[in-house]
């Protein structure tokens, strides 16, 4: 199985700091990790490698700083890792993304499965594995809480659709984005530390680096970053939180406090 | 070419129209006095529910119902909705499609932008036009702690909105409309089959108007039964932070926050829950929240209107025991 993992190298966004004023954020207060979300698609990849051999390739767009993001992925059991990293790729949204990608996807030649997590933590949008799937011609199931089977040819999910979870077949070639927790089969999924023999060869390893000249064969370079991008972002500021003014209480007090609110709030009469 | 009027989907694959589309159909009602046009409505649907769909989209607000009638085992087929919402837009040349964000809609919405070359806005809070007459797509990012205002280039404007942030207007079974019927090609579509529905969901946190929420402060499996015991007497729902889901002691339909549900409920009662980013991201919309930690230092008490320092166990019987004192 020729297996490609998106990953997208994010902020770790437990330490990350915002500036307020400007609504961005502060790129240095955080170096760049691989997506929790996109963890359980490199533990997937490994699992079906595991079934039917193969080789796992990743993908990211990302800048030049993002380097040790996907050494921890070959530590984690990527073969291969590849890194779009060019300012002309910069500011690119959404769809300028998942072009770029699946230009790069092309340019790679042919994949059985492309696995992604839902979305990331910091753009939000669960957008870019579906779009993906457009530009590559190839279905996808968005939202996947189980890989209940693979064979060569088709792979059967579950997936959230909102109102309830559905049991999808897809043929191969596919595109899986994976939500967490995570069922392979009937192992729960959960992505562990990579061993420190394993984090020291990954230290070594290469990653390759591709620019916007290097996919211009299998693209149109004018729509890559922002240039490319049909959406611009006109205005941001930092969501502050709501001004409640909170009351401190404790013990003794708080529950007949609780049970105050319960009463005010008509939950009980 | 002249790209005018609104275009709603409504996301009805489970057999009945997401009350999500309602709202948007509202929306777009407010919105249409300054994009000019008329409110369009696209569905797919089989044939014998066809007229029930276009009656209710009328009353809820569209001028014009545009259906695609489908066989029946193509109604959850996402590919066959995407064949259906690209036709709608390159038939009607929306300036506007607004699209129910829930994993459905968001699922292919995406595809529909990509085909089209178009761009696409995720997830909004609110949709507005600026005095240049631009759309203008606020949404969250950075697991809700960046609000951005985003303007879309190209024709249409695709925009993804999370179901519950707008009304669902009074619907209006006298008004006129009309209904169109479309036809597609299920072309690509085979790619995909959906076999059956797995499991349907027991609990809609989305929903809930009362959340008894629990988090690590919650020392056993065994143990949730008394918080289980506490939702039930107030009529909440039981819901939970991400590591009790982690550790398979509650379901992922119960987890509250960025990687779970989205809730605002009128009350929101958190136990045990130190308030970490994700789990904040998931609940910070609430009306009133109470929160009960053992630690007077927990994050989630500037995120509450009334913080208890205390022992979940204690308060949590206490308030019990309070509750069949009054019966």
């Amino acid at each position: 199985m020729n297996i490609l993992v998106l990953i997208k190298p994010t902020p770790d966004i437990t330490k990350v700091r915002f500036d307020v004023e400007k609504g961005v954020v502060d790129r240095g207060s955080a170096s760049l990790e691989i997506n929790p979300f996109d963890l359980y698609a490199i533990e997937v990849a490994k699992r079906i490698k595991r079934v039917f051999g193969g080789f796992i390739t990743s993908l990211s767009m990302a800048p030049p700083h993002a380097e040790p993001a996907l050494r921890d992925a070959i530590a984690r059991g990527v073969d291969r890792a590849i890194l779009l990293s060019d300012r002309r790729f910069a500011g690119a949204d959404t769809w300028a993304t998942s072009y770029t990608l699946a230009s790069a996807i092309r340019k790679l030649g042919s994949f059985n499965i492309i696995l992604c997590g839902e979305k990331s933590v910091d753009g939000d949008t669960a957008h870019v594995g579906p779009e993906v799937a457009e530009f590559l011609g190839i279905p996808h199931v968005s939202f996947v809480t189980r890989i209940i089977d693979v064979s060569v040819d088709k792979v059967i999910v579950e997936s959230d659709f909102g109102e309830a979870y559905y049991e999808v077949e897809l043929k191969l070639p596919a595109l899986i984005a994976l939500s967490r927790p995570v069922i392979f089969r009937d192992e729960f999924i959960e992505p562990s530390m990579p061993k420190v023999s394993d984090v020291l060869r990954a230290k070594k390893a290469k990653i390759d680096v591709w620019s916007a000249d290097q996919l211009a064969d299998v693209a149109d370079v004018s729509k890559f970053g922002l240039n490319g991008s049909p959406t611009r972002v006109v205005r941001a500021y930092y969501a502050l939180e709501k001004g409640r003014e909170t009351r401190v209480v404790k013990g003794e007090e708080g529950v007949n406090m609780i049970l105050s609110v319960l009463r005010e709030t008509g939950v009980i009469s | 070419m002249n790209w005018r009027g609104v275009l709603v989907y409504a996301e009805n694959y489970s057999g009945r129209i997401h009350r999500a589309s309602f709202e948007l159909l509202g929306k777009a009602r407010e919105l249409l006095p300054r994009i000019s046009g008329e409110l369009f409505a696209v569905t797919v649907t089989s044939e014998n529910k066809a007229e029930e769909y276009s009656r209710e989209l009328i009353a809820y607000g569209a001028d014009k119902v545009v259906e695609y009638v489908v066989e029946e085992n193509h109604l959850t087929n996402p590919l066959i909705h995407r064949n259906a919402l690209i036709d709608a837009i390159k038939y009607i040349k929306p300036k506007l499609v607004l699209v129910p964000a829930t994993p459905w809609g968001r699922s292919i919405a995406p595809r529909v932008a990509a085909s089209i070359g178009t761009g696409i806005t995720a997830d909004c809070l609110d949709v507005y036009v600026d005095d240049e007459g631009n759309i203008v797509q606020v949404r969250p990012a950075f697991t809700g702690n960046i609000i951005a205002h985003i303007k879309t280039l190209t024709n249409p404007v695709i925009t993804t909105v999370r179901p519950g942030v707008f009304q669902v207007p009074s619907p209006d079974y006298g008004r006129k409309g009309e209904a169109l019927i479309r036809s597609i090609e299920a072309s690509g579509a085979d790619k995909l089959r959906v076999l059956r529905v797995a499991r349907v969901k027991t609990v809609k946190l989305s929903e809930a108007d009362v959340i008894v929420s629990i988090g690590k402060g919650v020392r056993s499996r065994e143990d949730i039964k008394l918080f289980e015991e506490l939702a039930r007497e107030i009529g909440a729902q039981l819901a939970c932070s991400k590591p009790l889901v982690d550790m398979g002691w509650m379901e992922r339909d119960r987890q509250v926050g960025f990687s779970g549900n989205i809730v605002k409920p009128r009350l929101y009662i958190a136990l045990g829950i130190s308030g970490a980013p994700q789990h904040i991201a998931g609940m910070r919309d609430s009306k009133y929240v109470v929160s009960v930690n053992i630690d007077p230092s927990a994050p989630i008490a500037k995120y509450s209107d009334l913080f208890v320092v205390g022992d979940i166990y204690d308060v949590a019987k206490k308030i019990l025991q309070a509750l069949r004192n009054l019966k």
